[in-house]
């Protein structure tokens, strides 16, 4: 799948993430994934939103972000060398024998089984999207109970910066123009 | 100082210059209503909140200030939506202020609580729930600026009941804290001399003017580079004033009722010049065949209007104002005198033809009932309509020359905006007479309003264009569905011992020859008056892009004028 990944900065109050999903129904804007936590400012929450690139035109998405008074800065990251990670814990069925099998996957796709019950494990793994996917793939023939994941977070390497679509938005910025960067 | 916090939100009401609020009291807001009487603020009741928000709305659009609209938690909340949708849809700024249960109660299914916030989300520019009494003077200040500027549009306040009674210290915010939210301004230099370059280029170019003249206030900017390039300039319903009608370079309206000719000149320019419109369905019909062989460039304040609907060639994202006061200093003399005269030569069948074409049978018809308002009034009053067939009409025969003398439910097509946003109008210029054309569908949708225009002596005339029917979904049946009238005759009340009933004089008209002395009659006399002209049932409004048409390929009146008129 080719993935658009948008990070963005919001202020950090009530109800922010419920006009961001508001404005993503009303647009019909289907996205893959949308993980929310606090960023390094104490009131600013960092948002990476990871969506299918042929379904949705990302230039649109980031210009409708802007129109929320609470959104501070979008950046489109998915041409730019970063750093994505998502993190899935995986109940699996298995008996005794089974667990030899999983914990030779297990430590293939460098994961961990972080809980053993009598019928099951849970292997927690962290990695790209690609990776996920593949340790899931493999583990289904064997009965996965429960799959919890949080969705892709992203960050750049370096200093990079991504792509601002949106001229204009929240101020003049131009596209990609290094000197009008937002703190 | 202490202060309770409904005089705090006075407080700052007054330091943004609301002189009057339209509203409806309630439990959950009648600290604020009590805190009034310190205030030197009108309150004018209305008798459903839609009116209050319509009227906020009427007020907004012919002040250049912003309107404010209150209500009652629950269901008086729920009551302002449509006006807030209406509001929001056409970019106008109002504050709509409710009350909210005590903020103890939220989430707990109090008496009257409804997630008003959420219910509005998707149809304000912002929204705040205010629990606490020192977030309001923050928050005020930060509505009314949000609402005013940018793309202007609505904003809510949701007010929770013990905010409003609870005292703290005040002291007014001189800085906004808003970092999410600087609107643009100004347009990168290059992407304007791209734009000068397409213009200079051009031979067939056309302006598409929009509601953002109006309300960036680019009118003298926009006539100066009409002028200066010899640019024909249409414009949409809602930028009707944003040049005058008069104009020897103004097409009138585009789109699905605008002229003809005006449609075929944007279907054959080589170079289209969006300035502050959105390229709505309504004006460019069937997207795949819209203007194909011209450059589009698109001056636009909202950055997510740009490519939304039709791509263009340069966007030029900022205030019109501005960008086009930059634009104007870069462009050269032009002259299209070519183009000019051959969409000239598209002008045989105008709608103003149409009217002098009827035929004289004694029968009484909407249009020129309309254009008779627009002589008597020397085209030069504020305007509001209702939605439907009259609105087209008004748009059509009303000839606006100056700006925000239209008043009209665009984007939302609201029924029941006619007589409450007119009675806005009126406290924007109490000292004008402002005329409402609604049809006798709409009308009766917020025809309680009669009772707040009597009680507070509004100078508001209403022309019912009574025709017994919806009458624009009965044009559509007998286009489209085979004259098949399902659900749109109408049986009214007597419209005149309605108005009486409400102390306010009215006249049934059903002779051509009684149009003049009743208009003559509703501008002699003081306050609300009510023409009741009851017109021919089935006319059409001409012309007409049928849905899914292409904008040229409009249904025509049959009977086609021979020769061009000379206007
Ligand atoms: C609130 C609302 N409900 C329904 C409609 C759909 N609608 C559009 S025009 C129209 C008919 C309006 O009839 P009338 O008010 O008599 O005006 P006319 O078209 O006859 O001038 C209707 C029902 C609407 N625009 N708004």
């Amino acid at each position: 799948m080719n993935q658009n990944l948008l990070i963005a900065k919001v202020e950090n109050k009530p109800g922010v993430l419920n006009r961001v999903a508001s404005l993503f129904r009303r647009r019909n804007f289907n996205i893959e994934s949308l993980n929310v936590g606090h960023s390094e400012t104490p009131d600013v929450s960092r948002m990476t939103i990871a969506m299918d690139a042929s379904q949705v035109d990302v230039k649109l998405v980031e210009a409708n972000l802007y129109k929320l008074v609470n959104v501070i800065d979008v950046q489109d990251v998915s041409n730019h060398p970063n750093i994505t990670r998502d993190l899935a814990l995986i109940k699996v069925t298995a008996n005794a024998e089974q667990r030899a099998e999983i914990a030779n996957l297990v430590q293939l796709f460098r994961a961990k089984v972080v809980d053993v019950a009598a019928g099951s494990v849970i292997v927690e793994v962290t990695g790209t999207l690609d990776k996920v996917e593949a340790l899931i793939n493999l583990l289904r023939p064997m009965g996965v109970k429960e799959i919890v994941r949080t969705g892709q977070i992203a960050m750049l390497r370096g200093d990079g910066i991504g792509t601002r679509h949106t001229p204009g938005a929240n101020g003049n910025k131009q596209s990609n123009n290094k000197e009008e960067e937002r703190k | 100082m202490k202060k309770k916090g409904a005089q705090i939100f006075w407080e700052c009401m007054v330091r943004e210059g609301v002189e009057v609020v339209f509203g409806y009291p309630g439990g959950a807001i009648m600290p604020i209503h009590d805190a009034m009487l310190e205030f030197p603020v009108h309150h004018v009741l209305v008798r459903h909140e839609q009116g209050a928000a319509h009227m906020a709305d009427g007020y907004a659009r012919t002040s250049g200030k912003v309107g404010v609209a209150m209500a009652t938690s629950g269901p008086g909340a729920t009551n302002l939506v449509t006006g807030i949708g209406t509001a929001m849809m056409d970019s106008s700024p109002i504050v709509c202020v409710t009350g909210q249960v005590a903020s103890e109660f939220i989430g707990g299914d109090a008496f009257q609580e409804m997630d008003v916030t959420g219910i509005t989300l998707p149809i304000t520019k912002h929204n705040f729930l205010i629990t606490r009494a020192d977030e309001i003077a923050d928050v005020v200040r930060e509505a009314f600026y949000i609402a005013k500027s940018g793309r202007p549009g609505p904003v809510l306040i949701d007010i929770c009941k013990d905010a409003q009674v609870t005292e703290t210290d005040f002291e007014y915010p001189e800085e906004l804290s808003l970092p999410g939210y600087t609107p643009p301004v100004q347009a990168p230099t290059a992407d304007l001399q791209r734009a000068a370059e397409l213009i200079e280029a051009a031979e067939r170019p056309v302006i598409l003017a929009g509601h953002g003249v109006l309300m960036s206030d680019a009118m003298d900017e926009l006539r100066f580079f009409a002028e200066k390039t010899q640019t024909p300039v249409a414009m949409t319903l809602l930028g009707l004033g944003g040049f005058p009608a008069s104009h020897t370079l103004s097409l009138g309206m585009m789109g699905m009722h605008g002229e003809f000719y005006c449609n075929n000149a944007i279907q054959n320019a080589d170079l289209l010049l969006a300035f502050g419109m959105r390229f709505d369905d309504r004006v460019t019909g069937k997207l795949d065949t819209y203007a194909p062989n011209a450059k589009k460039v698109h001056v636009e304040i909202d950055p997510s209007e740009v490519h939304k609907n039709v791509a263009v060639d340069v966007p030029l994202v900022g205030d019109l104002k501005t960008v086009l006061g930059e634009l104007n200093t870069m462009i050269e003399p032009g002259d299209r005198e070519e183009w000019i005269e051959e969409i000239a030569k598209w002008r045989i069948d105008t709608v103003k033809h149409d009217i002098l074409s009827w035929p004289n049978d004694g029968q009484l018809y909407s249009t020129s009932v309309i254009n008779h308002i627009w002589e008597e009034t020397k085209g030069d009053r504020i305007v509001t309509t209702d939605v439907g067939q009259h609105q087209m009409w008004t748009a059509q025969y009303y000839q606006f020359e100056r700006p925000h003398r239209l008043v009209t439910s665009g984007g939302a097509g609201t029924m029941g905006f006619g007589l409450p946003s007119a009675i806005g109008a009126w406290f924007a210029h109490p000292d004008k007479e402002i005329w409402t054309v609604v049809g006798d569908g709409g009308f009766q949708m917020t025809q309680a309003e009669l009772a707040t225009a009597m009680q507070e002596g509004a100078n508001v005339k209403i022309a019912v264009i009574n025709n017994h029917f919806l009458g624009m979904v009965r044009q559509w049946q007998e286009f489209f569905f085979e004259k098949r009238y399902v659900a749109t005759p109408l049986h009214n009340p007597d419209f005149v011992k309605l108005a009486q009933a409400y102390d306010v004089p009215a006249r049934r008209v059903t002779e051509p020859d009684e149009v003049l002395p009743a208009i003559e009659f509703a501008q002699k006399t003081p306050g609300p008056v009510l023409l009741d002209f009851w017109v021919e049932k089935e006319e059409i409004v001409y012309p007409m892009v049928p849905s899914g048409a292409a904008l040229h390929d409009m249904l025509r009146r049959p009977e086609k004028p021979k020769t061009p008129l000379a206007e």
